[in-house]
């Protein structure tokens, strides 16, 4: 069974909460005490009907004020795939929270309500998926129930959201007729928009094609611990460990080691299971080196002709998520892969506009919610690939170096 | 893990890919911390979690002592489990006792027939990570367990106090981890934060992993109490027109005797117990943890406070 994990966004009355409710209870995944106590709190309110977005909103101020405030995580399983789901708020001042839950999405599932058609939201939702690169998205066009499941409703918003994708770098895109409420095309085909031949939305998360979204050409494995027994039986082993974060590693493959730039060759791929003779991302391995080089956590094993970039002046998009803005010449915290380091924001280029993709260029600052091109001076080389070849080579975040908080998340540009 | 795994080539199985995002948290806070613990409760996810961190440090010794924190009201099958489990690893165990703390007169007995020492075990928590100063706590806590859960972090930014401030939480991007704080902060981490009760409990199999006793059915003197199955001990009175009989149960959770309900049961083995958890409505805490069903806040009213 394979692993799928989507996002979700939607604005506050798109009806996400209860699109994500139906797929759990349709799938079985809801269970009856969280049901009961749904159906409890709903009567107590007053609703007409049973509220299912109270299933997801699990803080107390979500439930009194009836919002979402924070990226909850929500899982079910088909036969055929787990689900994870990163449900994430829709209001403006959450943008940090989308870009969250979409790091590290397979697919985003942006929602739009049939009435009102593509919004100002909807536009930044597509937009922030597609600058965090994630592969799929998919717009579910919802409350069809309400127009009276009209094809042109339907049609119309397809093509208009269409024109507005060819701005965006989509790489799968696909359009789905629902209404979460009533449960038409959530889980079964529906009988009431019959001019539909498309799936269903379970149908198509357990269909889309995934295996081809990781990186399988690009070795890279950042070195996240030495690891060094103590034990007389294996006095001298040492294993490097790490996640791998691209391509195929395999023993005997001629390896380059950075920042020395020293090769040598794997002598084996262990895991506590016995060794391996084949490792990709995203697996956790251990690699063992034919020879004694001087490695250590914070560096990166790659192949000698196929290394990322080795450099100290990154030019990225930065998404701002603290209270505080940044400013040029700000000093931050910086945790690439494996290292931290320390990172000057020497030049923010533009900052744009999420809903009209209009840039800046006279911005200084980034503010909360921000998202902008900057150029940074880091301490020490990183090894780095752009984020479009590599979302973990290629991702950092920044945190403030006196509250220690996240203050941002970027992904770095360049030449392909 | 095989190279070409069983969901194909070059893609990993559901467990797999769990299994590799928890072994590389693990490593994460070893490589970043200074005094990490593990809380071992002899529970399915502590179980879980050595598994994980054994295969995340192998071939070395677990870099980390594991930590008890010990209610006194145990169920005597988990506490020799716990003590057989890490002579295996030959692992390093702290005991946090609550009994200490109350002796101690850090905390008062909780008055009644049903004197549950859940809340209790917060303090005791807390005690012991300030005088071991460790400054990351590996749980076993999962989001699906319960809403508040839902919405935590994998690294859940403690404070000088132990505590939790769910509407100020870290934003937790890709795999990059921040476990920055300062001196008398603390940073709980929660590998198993993706998994599941059934992805526990497949793994458990897919593992042949050892667990206690008293997660398969057994005969039992039990007694009904707000809907749930309570064992009969030492440490409850049996009030009004409460009866203890015998009946065949099983665990789906560990922790204080006292408030841990037992569901009604013929699983005897891991493939039934699986067989039943897959066709259950009711989550494991709905159906028997007195502790989260005080109010709809239950759970998030506790972390607040430093619990687990």
């Amino acid at each position: 069974m394979e692993l799928l994990r989507f996002a979700t966004a939607g604005s506050v009355d798109d009806g996400k909460s209860t699109l994500i409710g139906r797929l759990l209870y349709d799938s079985k995944a809801i269970f009856e005490d969280q049901l009961e106590s749904v159906e409890r709190i709903s009567r107590q309110r007053g609703d007409e009907y049973t509220d299912l977005a109270l299933l997801t909103d699990g803080l107390r101020a979500e439930r009194e004020q009836g919002i979402t405030i924070d990226v909850a995580y929500r899982y079910f399983a088909t036969p055929l795939r787990k689900f994870i789901i990163a449900d994430t708020p829709g209001h403006i001042q959450y943008t940090r929270n989308m870009v969250t839950g979409n790091s590290t999405a397979d697919l985003t599932l942006v929602l739009v309500d049939a009435r009102r058609g593509i919004v100002e939201q909807t536009r930044r939702h597509a937009f922030l998926a597609s600058l965090l690169r994630v592969p799929h998205l998919l717009l579910c066009v919802n409350k069809m129930d309400l127009v009276g499941y009209d094809e042109t409703v339907f049609n119309a918003i397809r093509e208009e959201f269409k024109a507005f994708a060819t701005r965006l770098e989509v790489t799968d895109l696909a359009f789905i007729p629902i209404s979460a409420l009533n449960g038409d095309n959530v889980v079964q085909r529906s009988l009431n928009m019959p001019w539909y031949d498309g799936q269903s939305l379970l149908h198509h998360l357990e269909q889309v094609y995934i295996a081809s979204d990781r990186n399988l050409i690009d070795p890279r494995l950042p070195v996240q611990w030495v690891v060094r027994p103590t034990a007389s039986t294996i006095p001298d082993f040492r294993g490097y460990a790490g996640r791998v974060a691209g391509g195929v590693f395999r023993p005997g493959d001629e390896v380059m080691v950075l920042p020395s730039g020293l090769t040598t060759t794997i002598s084996a791929i262990d895991t506590f299971d016995g060794p391996v003779d084949e490792a990709f991302a995203p697996m956790s391995v251990m690699v063992r080196l034919a020879e004694d080089l001087d490695v250590s956590r914070g560096d990166l094993i790659c192949r000698p002709h196929n290394r990322p970039t080795v450099g100290q002046d990154i030019d990225a998009m930065l998404c701002w998520m603290a209270d505080r803005p940044l400013k040029e010449g700000d000093v931050v915290a910086l945790k690439h892969t494996t290292r931290w380091v320390r990172a000057q924001a020497q030049r923010i280029h533009y900052a744009l506009d999420v809903n009209t993709l209009h840039r800046d260029e006279s911005a200084s600052t980034l503010g909360l919610n921000d998202v902008g091109r900057v150029h940074l001076r880091v301490t020490q080389p990183l090894f780095y690939d752009s984020y479009r070849r590599n979302r973990t080579t290629g991702s950092f975040v920044v945190a403030a170096e006196d509250t220690n908080v996240t203050t941002g998340a970027g992904m770095i540009l360049g030449a392909d | 893990m095989g190279g070409r795994s069983e969901a194909g080539q070059y893609q990993l199985s559901h467990l797999e890919a769990l299994e590799a995002q928890s072994v590389h948290i693990m490593r994460e806070v070893v490589a970043e911390f200074e005094r990490p613990v593990l809380l071992f409760s002899g529970g399915k996810d502590s179980v879980v979690m050595l598994r994980l961190a054994e295969k995340a440090f192998w071939p070395a010794r677990l870099p980390f002592p594991v930590m008890h924190v010990d209610t006194g009201h145990n169920f005597p099958e988990v506490l020799e489990f716990r003590d057989r489990r890490v002579a295996q690893l030959d692992a390093q165990l702290l005991v946090a006792s609550v009994q200490a703390s109350i002796d101690g007169g850090r905390v008062a007995e909780e008055p009644g027939p049903n004197p549950s020492r859940n809340r209790l075990q917060t303090r005791t928590l807390l005690d012991a990570i300030t005088e071991h100063r460790f400054d990351a706590v590996f749980g076993g806590a999962r989001r699906d367990e319960e809403k508040a859960r839902a919405k935590e972090r994998v690294y859940s930014f403690r404070d000088e106090f132990g505590q939790w401030d769910p509407k100020n939480q870290r934003p937790e991007l890709w795999g990059l981890y921040n476990g920055r704080h300062r001196a008398g902060e603390h940073i709980r981490v929660f590998p198993l934060s993706d998994w599941t009760e059934l992805d526990i409990w497949q793994y458990i199999a897919q593992e042949a992993l050892d667990i206690p006793a008293i997660y398969f059915a057994h005969p039992r003197q039990v007694f009904r109490r707000d809907g749930m199955l309570l064992a009969l001990s030492e440490f409850v009175t049996l009030v009004d027109d409460e009866e203890a009989f015998e009946a065949s149960v099983r665990y789906r959770t560990v922790g204080d005797m006292t408030c841990t309900g037992a569901v009604e049961s013929w699983a005897v083995t891991l493939d039934e117990v699986i067989g039943e958890t897959a066709a259950s409505r009711v989550t494991e805490r709905g159906a028997t943890r007195a502790d989260d069903r005080v109010s709809e806040a239950a759970m998030e009213d506790r972390k607040r406070e430093g619990y687990f």
